[in-house]
């Protein structure tokens, strides 16, 4: 419909907005666009696919390819033939079954821990929590998402030493857990707890006390009403959290190499064989594995609607 | 929800026990920033405030930090624009794969950083080296803005479902054409989304790590490069903790106006 | 689905093509070993002036400017007096130092025999116009031209100095004091979960240098000439020792702290990382074993994509001149390479106690070098492990 000539004006209101340039040749180019919606979705999608799918996915294909490559063993540089050597090598070997099912263990602990901790906290905020103490709650929670990652791994290092926080609290030198497997997933819980509390938080907030006290009404308890009204409606929100706590206990390598002691995760090893053994098409190949988990993971939960509360 | 007094105190309890758990290392960072020992020895023997005074002076943390502003500046310029896009495009029209750009988005941020870092590294190898650009900042910023978009675009994508469609159809009939609904009715509706996602963008670039490190050109040190770089120096670390301090206690004023703005417009977003 | 699909596949393709047209730089011929040639390089024919800026890759240590330490600064004047601004990466491992100058960023790096090889291999260096440097004169004639740092008479880089790994210890913690690599080397250690190692596959020489004097009925000759089972020895060895292991170090400043907080309180270790735990009052000493070490002869060399080589060329004749040479000589705890810095070293026995002037000495420490297939000992009749077997059995030792 073009634009002004066919609407009737009410008396008294209804005059063009600032800017408004009757004939104007922006006017004319939004009303044209007006009437060619395809082209206005054209433009609205343009940039951001060339973005993610050209450049982005773009680069994962480049990866991917990378893994079937290999390196010449004595100068590193690549050899750009195909083979399945890599891959190989990762299905041979019992080490990289090991440390990726190690690695799995430790991202599937890190999002339970979250989740217990995180559901009381969260609920607390949203149901029990008086307005305006809500919002400094909130304002608490993510306050410490500024403090650095490798500052608060730090941190914990200073806190597990020999002699440190915890031992001198457990006791005495030698009976905290030191570095290792279980250091590295108290503190990958310790790091991603703010990223489980929100969308928790959010999808709680977003439920109406007009259903808990429709479940009251219909004789429901406290934790009746909670097994059976709110667990199913935020377990959404329960995914998207455990989306973040996943995928960034899946790949670090950072913090195992602050507190882990002589753990190995995938991270590790990818990083190891960019870095060290510059041998890109084996951490491409072994980058693979977590990939795999993640879009796995991803397409799994995607019907659960957890993807939009991220 | 009525809930007894025991359930009550239990969940108090619980919220005090959490927040202790995660403000109890920020508390340490904090008295070891004025710990006279350089390696931490806890207790602490003795006190100092020349860290302070160090981490006033030092140069290396000052330009890592406005090269981490800038990055975080430019990721979060490039997130909102390509998220808002997106986030147009799946709420108002309906197109083939629309189901799937959820999944897309979002990708970049469910990935291992490992991962997409070395994919950006290796595309870098491939496809812009041969060009002559140097890798620098604009590939940091590249990086960032490929994972920040999804905030953005789930923040912008929820207001504009809650708002519905009706505005923009009410500002065409009152003769309002395409440029001047958007920027009239529809961009103040969904400014503190904007703001929302914005802060949370800018907050996820300045604190990354592991996609920078693969990113960014030897030049290049962002803050938390910096810290990693410097981190286990004896005669940084402890600067290290005064900028870890200053950077929670600076983080508290955006926090808390993204707060006030969400809330406020949430209350004004049931219209 | 599917529009996402083709669209993916199609950018696949578009980039594979991508990939598959941009080759490498020409490079050694393919086969490793005898034969091997490193590709031409020029090398840099006058010294021109300098372009303001050098970026050097260097061991921590080997490039102090004073932030570290006030004291302790040979940068800061070179910077003056040449205008070439210093900007220094320090790298961890031979194997991250390869990867760096891989990318063309830096200038010059500082390679052990581990990486030396490789770069002239790999053809990220060229040879060093050594008329070019003043200072290369009166460098150690036991360090010229040797095999990590020259192929066929050309020389790829100028000597910086050497040294060997050490053992350190606890004072405090480890009684008696240690005299055996045995001490990390033991299952049954009493100090499990607080011995250290060097995080490199290149450490798998230590375990081979322990069982070529423990054990000789395995025949090992040189510990980076190993064939499948004498590999396989050192690797069970240190799967063995993985389980005393708490920490392996590749950050100097982690071992640091790690001694100095007990974490660690056994294990390899830099003599400038027990010269800077020392400084910190940690009750730590660190002693050569009596089956000897494995060391390190670091060689200077020049980027063939150097940015800066001027600059770079001014780097290296002020770092082996005999003021810096026995600075970093003694700062780092190593031999210095110029024969005149003995005579410069605040500790005037300096020389003595690193046995600068002793080529019998360092006749028995095994300095790094890359393992190839061809066995480095003159063995024909098998092949030995090459350094891509180490990388990978150094994972599977890690666990």
């Amino acid at each position: 419909m073009s634009a002004v000539s066919t609407v009737d004006r009410k008396p008294g209101g209804g005059t063009p907005p600032e800017g408004a340039n009757a004939g104007g040749p922006a006017r004319r180019l939004a009303s044209w666009l007006h009437r060619h919606g395809w082209v206005r979705l054209g433009v609205l999608l343009s940039a951001p696919m060339a973005w993610l799918v050209v450049a982005y996915l773009g680069s994962l294909a480049v990866l991917l390819v990378s893994s079937l490559w290999r390196v010449n063993s004595f100068t590193g540089d690549l050899v750009r033939e195909p083979t399945l050597d890599n891959f190989r090598t990762i299905f041979a070997e019992p080490v990289y079954r090991n440390v990726a099912l190690r690695s799995i263990g430790v991202a599937v602990a890190v999002t339970v821990i979250d989740a217990l901790i995180a559901l009381p906290m969260a609920f607390f905020m949203a149901k029990v929590a008086s307005p305006r103490f809500r919002a400094g709650l909130v304002i608490a929670i993510l306050t410490p998402l500024w403090a650095s990652y490798l500052v608060k791994a730090y941190s914990w290092r200073v806190m597990l030493g020999n002699g440190g926080p915890v031992d001198w609290l457990l006791g005495g030198p030698g009976n905290g857990p030191g570095y290792g497997l279980t250091a590295t997933i108290i503190v990958l819980a310790y790091l991603w707890l703010p990223y489980m509390i929100l969308p928790i938080y959010a999808g709680l907030d977003r439920l109406p006390n007009s259903l808990l006290e429709a479940s009251a009404d219909l004789g429901g308890r406290g934790g009746r009403t909670f097994r059976s009204v709110v667990l199913p409606m935020i377990v959404p929100s329960v995914i998207a959290g455990s989306i973040f706590t996943f995928s960034l206990s899946l790949g670090d390598y950072i913090t195992v190499q602050i507190v882990g002691g002589k753990t190995q995760l995938i991270g590790n090893l990818v990083f190891a064989n960019i870095g060290a053994a510059n041998n890109l098409p084996f951490a491409a190949a072994l980058a693979t594995i977590p990939v795999f988990i993640m879009i796995g993971y991803l397409v799994a939960v995607r019907r659960s609607g957890a993807l939009n509360e991220l | 929800m009525t809930l007894s007094h025991t359930a009550r105190w239990l969940l108090r309890g619980a919220m005090a026990l959490g927040l202790a758990f995660i403000y109890v290392p920020l508390a340490i960072v904090l008295v070891n920033s004025f710990n006279a020992d350089r390696t931490f020895a806890w207790p602490p023997s003795s006190w100092t405030t020349q860290w302070w005074a160090r981490a006033w002076e030092s140069q290396g943390a000052r330009d890592a930090l406005w090269t981490s502003v800038k990055a975080g500046l430019g990721a979060t310029a490039i997130a909102l624009v390509l998220g808002t896009m997106v986030s147009f495009a799946v709420a108002r029209f309906r197109f083939f794969g629309r189901d799937s750009i959820s999944l897309l988005v979002v990708l970049p941020i469910a990935l291992p950083g490992i991962v997409t870092g070395i994919a950006l590294d290796s595309a870098y190898q491939t496809a812009i080296r041969p060009m002559g650009v140097e890798k620098g900042l604009f590939w940091v910023i590249v990086g960032h803005a490929t994972f920040c978009v999804v905030v953005v675009y789930n923040n912008v994508l929820a207001r504009l479902r809650r708002l519905g469609g009706n505005f923009e159809e009410a500002s065409a009939d009152l003769g309002a054409d395409t440029f001047q609904t958007f920027r009239f009715v529809t961009f103040p509706l969904i400014r503190s989304a904007l703001f929302a996602g914005g802060l949370l963008a800018f907050a996820l670039s300045f604190d990354e790590i592991i996609v920078t490190t693969f990113t960014a050109g030897p030049g290049v040190q962002t803050l938390p490069i910096w810290i990693f770089n410097n981190l286990f120096r004896p005669n940084q670390a402890p600067v290290i903790n005064v900028v870890a301090a200053v950077l929670i206690v600076a983080s508290i004023v955006p926090i808390y106006l993204a707060q006030r703005i969400s809330s406020d417009s949430a209350a004004g977003g049931r219209l | 689905m599917k529009p996402i699909r083709l669209i993916t596949a199609v950018a696949a393709a578009g980039l594979l093509a991508l990939a598959g047209c941009s080759s490498g730089d020409g490079t050694g011929t393919p086969a490793p070993g005898g034969g091997l040639k490193p590709p031409e390089r020029q090398k840099l024919a006058a010294l021109g002036a300098g372009e303001g800026q050098v970026n050097v890759i260097a061991w921590a240590g080997y490039a102090e400017d004073g932030t570290n330490d006030p004291k302790v600064d040979w940068v800061t004047g070179f910077e003056k007096a040449t205008g070439c601004q210093v900007s220094v990466k320090i790298g961890q491992t031979s194997d991250d130092m390869v990867t760096l100058m891989k990318t063309g960023d830096y200038d010059t790096v500082s390679a052990s025999g581990d990486a030396s090889l490789r770069l002239i291999y790999g053809g990220d260096v060229a040879p060093v116009n050594t008329d070019l440097v003043a200072n290369y004169k009166d460098v150690f004639d036991g360090l010229k031209n040797k095999s990590w740092n020259s192929v066929d008479g050309v020389a790829y880089g100028v000597p910086h100095g050497r040294g060997a790994n050490l053992l350190m210890y606890r004072t405090d913690v480890v009684k008696p004091a240690p005299t055996s690599w045995g001490a990390v080397f033991d299952a049954n250690s009493p100090y499990k979960d607080k011995v250290t190692a060097y995080d490199s596959p290149i450490y798998i020489a230590d375990a081979a240098l322990y069982l070529m004097k423990t054990k000789p009925d395995l025949n090992i000759k040189n510990p980076y000439a190993l064939d499948d089972t004498q590999f396989q020895a050192a690797v069970d060895l240190l799967k063995a020792q993985n389980g005393i292991i708490g920490e392996y170090w590749s950050d100097y400043t982690k071992e640091i702290q790690a001694f100095k907080s007990g974490d660690s309180v056994l294990g390899t270790t830099w003599q400038v990382i027990t010269n800077l735990a020392q400084a910190d009052k940690a009750p730590v000493e660190a002693i050569l074993p009596v089956e000897g070490a494995t060391g390190w002869s670091d060689t200077w060399m020049i980027s063939d994509k150097a940015k800066h080589p001027n600059c770079a060329y001014m780097w290296m004749n002020h770092i082996i001149s005999p003021e810096a040479n026995a600075a970093v000589a003694e700062y780092f705890g190593e031999a210095p390479s110029n024969k005149l810095s003995c005579a410069k070293t605040a500790d005037k026995n300096h020389c003595a106690t690193f046995h600068a002037e002793d080529e019998a000495y360092f006749a028995q420490v095994w300095y790094w070098t890359t393992p190839i297939a061809q066995c480095l000992d003159g063995r024909t009749n098998v092949t030995c492990k090459d350094y891509l077997a180490w990388t990978q059995a150094w994972t599977t030792i890690k666990g």
